[in-house]
């Protein structure tokens, strides 16, 4: 987006051109795969299972950039790696799914929650 | 096709505000889209189920016609619109991990507020440290 001319809010169909340049084309179709596996995994996991879990996406784009591109990955970016790693394994130990067995907003508690494990087909 | 025109990126840098002020409406429009589609998807029920009932054209149909899913949608649409406008003006070294890692927090704040999902300390652990680590990869 950087090699583009500045666009201003008073011309903001220019970000609407922008979409039809060749390289946001092609990641606008990729991201159309990913929004597809995105919503069916929406449709049986929580939102906070989700989001971490497709944060390893992540991850795996700094080991292609250091395995294929051959980059050098500093090591705070290591780090972030790791911590990436932790928490997607922390989340992905946990449930997926809330249960909410009657409408009781109040009743929300922390330590055991109400939730089963929802196993995708 | 033409070659770029190398602009100098100091010369049209916002300030902190407006910075913060572009960043804040990406993490704000793409907390809104996440919540209301995780929503529309919940109402709807799970995919894989309705794929297998009624064929991968009855999944589409089932979520085209959420209206739901479409508000979702259209808040994603509005934070990919704020996103590239952001990296128009800003680097993409301090776009990139804000927008992604305070996207984390703001969602396990939201989705424990709107979707009422059990937010557990696993959870909020995992959030904070992916979204340290999103910081640290991205920055």
């Amino acid at each position: 987006m950087t090699v583009m001319p500045a666009i201003s809010l008073a011309q903001p169909l220019q970000l609407i051109a922008a979409v039809f340049t060749p390289w946001i084309a092609l990641g606008i179709a990729l991201l159309i795969g990913f929004f597809a596996s995105y919503l069916t995994a929406l449709s049986w996991a929580d939102l906070t299972f989700v989001l971490p879990a497709t944060a390893f996406g992540n991850v795996i784009v700094a080991l292609f950039a250091r395995f294929w591109l051959h980059e050098t990955i500093s090591l705070e970016r290591w780090a972030g790696i790791a911590l990436i790693t932790l928490g997607v394994s922390f989340v992905a130990q946990g449930p997926s799914l809330t249960q909410h067995p009657a409408p009781a907003p109040d009743e929300m508690p922390s330590q055991e929650p109400v939730t089963t494990e929802v196993q995708p087909q | 096709m033409m070659l770029p025109t190398p602009i100098a990126p100091s010369a049209a840098t916002p300030g902190p505000w407006i910075s913060a002020a572009m960043i804040a409406a990406v993490v704000l429009a793409s907390t809104t889209g996440e919540v209301l589609t995780a929503a529309a998807m919940k109402s709807i029920g799970d995919l894989d189920a309705i794929r297998a009932r009624s064929g991968l054209k009855g999944a589409i149909r089932a979520v085209i016609t959420c209206p739901l899913f479409f508000a979702g949608v259209f808040f994603l649409a509005i934070a990919f619109f704020s996103l590239l406008l952001a990296l128009n003006h800003l680097n993409l070294s301090l776009v990139a991990p804000a927008a992604a890692s305070l996207t984390l927090v703001t969602n396990a704040i939201a989705g424990k507020i709107f979707l009422k999902e059990n937010v557990d300390r696993r959870r909020w652990a995992a959030a904070v440290l992916v979204c340290i680590g999103v910081y640290l990869l991205a920055h």
